[in-house]
C-alpha cells in the first residue's frame, strides 16, 4: 500500500501512534488477517477510538479489505464486535456457494472480479463498468442501509464490495494490487475533499 | 464472477532472468524488474518469480529485486525457490511480494505450511507441487506421485493426498506442475489438474506444458484450473498476453480485459 501511495507521489507515514493519526490529513486503514485478533490489537493500542475519532472529524478515510470489515458493527469471523462506524454485519461466504452454472465456488474469493457501481462517488471517478479489482477474502460486509453500498460484486451471491458514508469509503478488494483502476481509485482518494 | 488468471513465470538466478523476453525484432529484455513491468502493462493478472540461485549467500540479491518489483508493479506477485523457513517467508513478504511459494521444503517439513499460514494468513502461502504420473498402486492411489529436486527424487507421497493435507494445513493456493508435461509444449496435464482442482477447495494454478492458446483454454475449462502459468510461449514473443486473452474471451472464458 505504501509503495503504491509513493508511486502516485503522495507523502505518507505508516504508524500506530494515536497522536500522528489525529494529525493526519487523511488515513488509509488497510488490513489482512482475522477480525478477532485485529480488533484485539487495535484495542490494545487504543487505535479503536483513535480511528473512530478520526472518522468523526470529517477528514477522508479509506478502508481496505479487513480494514473495511472492521469499520462495520460486527463480524461473524471469531464473532467479533467491530468499530460500528457503518452499521451492519460482516458475513462468511456460504460453504456450498455455487456459480450460475452450478459449479462449486472456492473459498476464499481470490482473484480478479468486476464491480457494479451503485452510487457515483468522487473516489470512483474514472472507474469503468468492466474494470476488475483484486480480491482475497472469505467474509464480506453487509451494510444495513443499502445507501451505504457504493459498489457490488458477484461471487455466487452479490455482495457489497465498496461501501461508504460521508467522509468514509472502504473497499473489500485491494486497490494497491489492482493495476491501473486500483491506482486511479487511490489517487482519487488522496485528493478527495469530502464536503 | 472471478476471471481466470494468466500468470507469466520468470526464472531468476542471482537477480537476473535466465531467459529474457525476446521480441520479433530480436531485441530483448533481461532484467526481471523490467520484464515484470512489461508483463504488468501487457495485462498479466499476477507474476510468479522462481529463484534458482544456488548459493544462500546471494539471496539478498533476490530480496533487492523483490523490493524493486514491488515499487514498480501493482498486481500480486509471488516468489518461490529457496524459501525454507518462516523467517525466509517474512523477508520476502516484507520486501513486497504478495505470496510465497514453497515446494520441497513443505514436503520435508509440512509444519512450515501451518506456521507460515498462522504468521501471514493462508492467502500468502502457495504450495508448489512437482508431480509425476507413476500409475496407481496401494501407496499412490491417485497414480500421481510427488517428486522433488526438479523431478529427480521420488517421495513416495500421493499427489492428491498431499494436496488435501496441504490445504488442511493452511495452504491458500496450489501451483501444480506436471514434470511429465513440463517443457513439452504439448499442453497441460489435464487429468492431473482436474483431479487436484476438483478435490480441493483452494485455487489451483496449472503449470507445465503450455505451448498454444488452446492449451490454456483446455486447462481452464476441462482441467478446472483457476489460473494458468505460462513461460516460453510469451517469453519468446510467440504470443502476447493480450493475444491470449482475446482468444480465451472468444472461447467464452472469463478473463480480465481492462488493465
Amino acid at each position: 500500500m505504501a509503495r503504491a501511495v509513493s508511486y502516485l507521489g503522495f507523502q505518507h507515514i505508516i504508524t500506530n501512534d494515536i497522536k500522528k493519526i489525529s494529525e493526519a490529513d487523511r488515513i488509509i486503514f488497510p488490513g489482512v488477517g482475522a477480525a478477532g485478533s485485529a480488533m484485539d490489537s487495535l484495542k490494545h493500542l487504543g487505535l479503536d477510538s483513535a480511528i473512530k475519532d478520526f472518522c468523526a472529524t470529517g477528514k477522508p478515510v479509506l478502508g481496505i479489505c479487513l480494514g473495511t470489515q472492521i469499520i462495520m458493527s460486527h463480524s461473524e469471523e471469531n464473532y467479533t464486535r467491530c468499530l460500528g462506524i457503518i452499521d451492519g454485519h460482516v458475513r462468511a461466504f456460504p460453504d456450498d456457494i455455487k456459480s450460475k452454472d452450478e459449479t462449486r465456488l472456492k473459498i476464499p474469493h481470490m482473484g480478479w472480479n468486476s464491480i457494479k457501481i451503485k452510487k457515483r462517488h468522487p473516489v470512483l471517478s474514472g472507474i469503468r463498468e468492466h474494470d476488475e479489482f483484486y480480491f482475497v477474502h472469505g467474509f464480506y460486509p453487509d451494510p444495513v442501509n443499502s445507501l451505504n453500498v457504493l459498489g457490488s460484486t458477484n461471487y455466487g451471491i452479490s455482495f457489497a464490495s465498496i461501501i461508504g458514508t460521508r467522509n468514509i469509503i472502504a473497499t473489500q478488494f485491494h486497490p494497491e494490487k489492482s493495476g491501473r483502476p486500483g491506482l486511479s481509485l487511490l489517487k482519487n482518494f488522496c485528493t478527495w475533499e469530502p464536503c | 464472477m472471478l476471471s481466470k488468471r494468466i500468470i507469466p513465470c520468470l526464472d531468476v538466478r542471482e537477480g537476473k532472468t535466465t531467459k529474457g523476453i525476446k521480441f520479433k525484432d530480436n531485441s530483448d529484455i533481461g532484467d526481471p524488474v523490467e520484464m515484470a513491468r512489461f508483463y504488468y502493462e501487457a495485462g498479466a493478472d499476477e507474476i510468479v518469480f522462481y529463484d534458482i540461485t544456488a548459493s544462500h549467500e546471494k539471496r539478498n540479491i533476490m530480496i533487492d529485486m523483490v523490493k524493486r518489483v514491488a515499487e514498480n508493479i501493482f498486481i500480486p506477485f509471488s516468489v518461490g525457490g529457496g524459501i525454507r523457513s518462516v523467517e525466509d517467508m517474512r523477508t520476502v513478504l516484507l520486501a513486497g511480494a504478495e505470496k510465497v511459494s514453497i515446494n520441497s521444503a513443505a514436503v520435508e517439513n509440512p509444519g512450515l505450511i501451518s506456521k507460515g499460514a498462522e504468521a501471514f494468513g493462508n492467502q500468502c502461502i502457495v504450495l508448489g507441487m512437482d508431480v509425476k504420473h507413476v500409475g496407481k498402486s496401494s501407496q499412490i492411489p491417485s497414480g500421481y506421485e510427488i517428486v522433488i529436486n526438479g523431478g529427480r527424487k521420488y517421495m513416495g507421497i500421493d499427489a492428491l493426498q498431499w494436496a488435501i493435507e496441504a490445504q488442511n494445513l493452511g495452504a491458500g493456493e496450489i501451483c501444480l506442475n506436471s514434470i511429465d508435461a513440463d517443457g513439452t509444449k504439448q499442453g497441460y496435464e489435464l487429468n492431473l489438474t482436474r483431479l487436484i482442482s476438483k478435490n480441493v477447495n483452494i485455487p489451483v494454478i496449472a503449470s507445465g506444458g503450455a505451448g498454444e492458446p488452446l492449451h490454456l483454454a483446455d486447462v481452464l475449462t476441462t482441467g478446472y484450473a483457476d489460473a494458468a502459468l505460462i513461460a516460453s510461449m510469451v517469453h519468446y514473443g510467440t504470443y502476447t498476453i493480450p493475444d491470449l486473452k482475446v482468444y480465451l474471451d472468444s472461447q467464452g472464458i472469463k478473463v480480465r480485459k481492462n488493465w
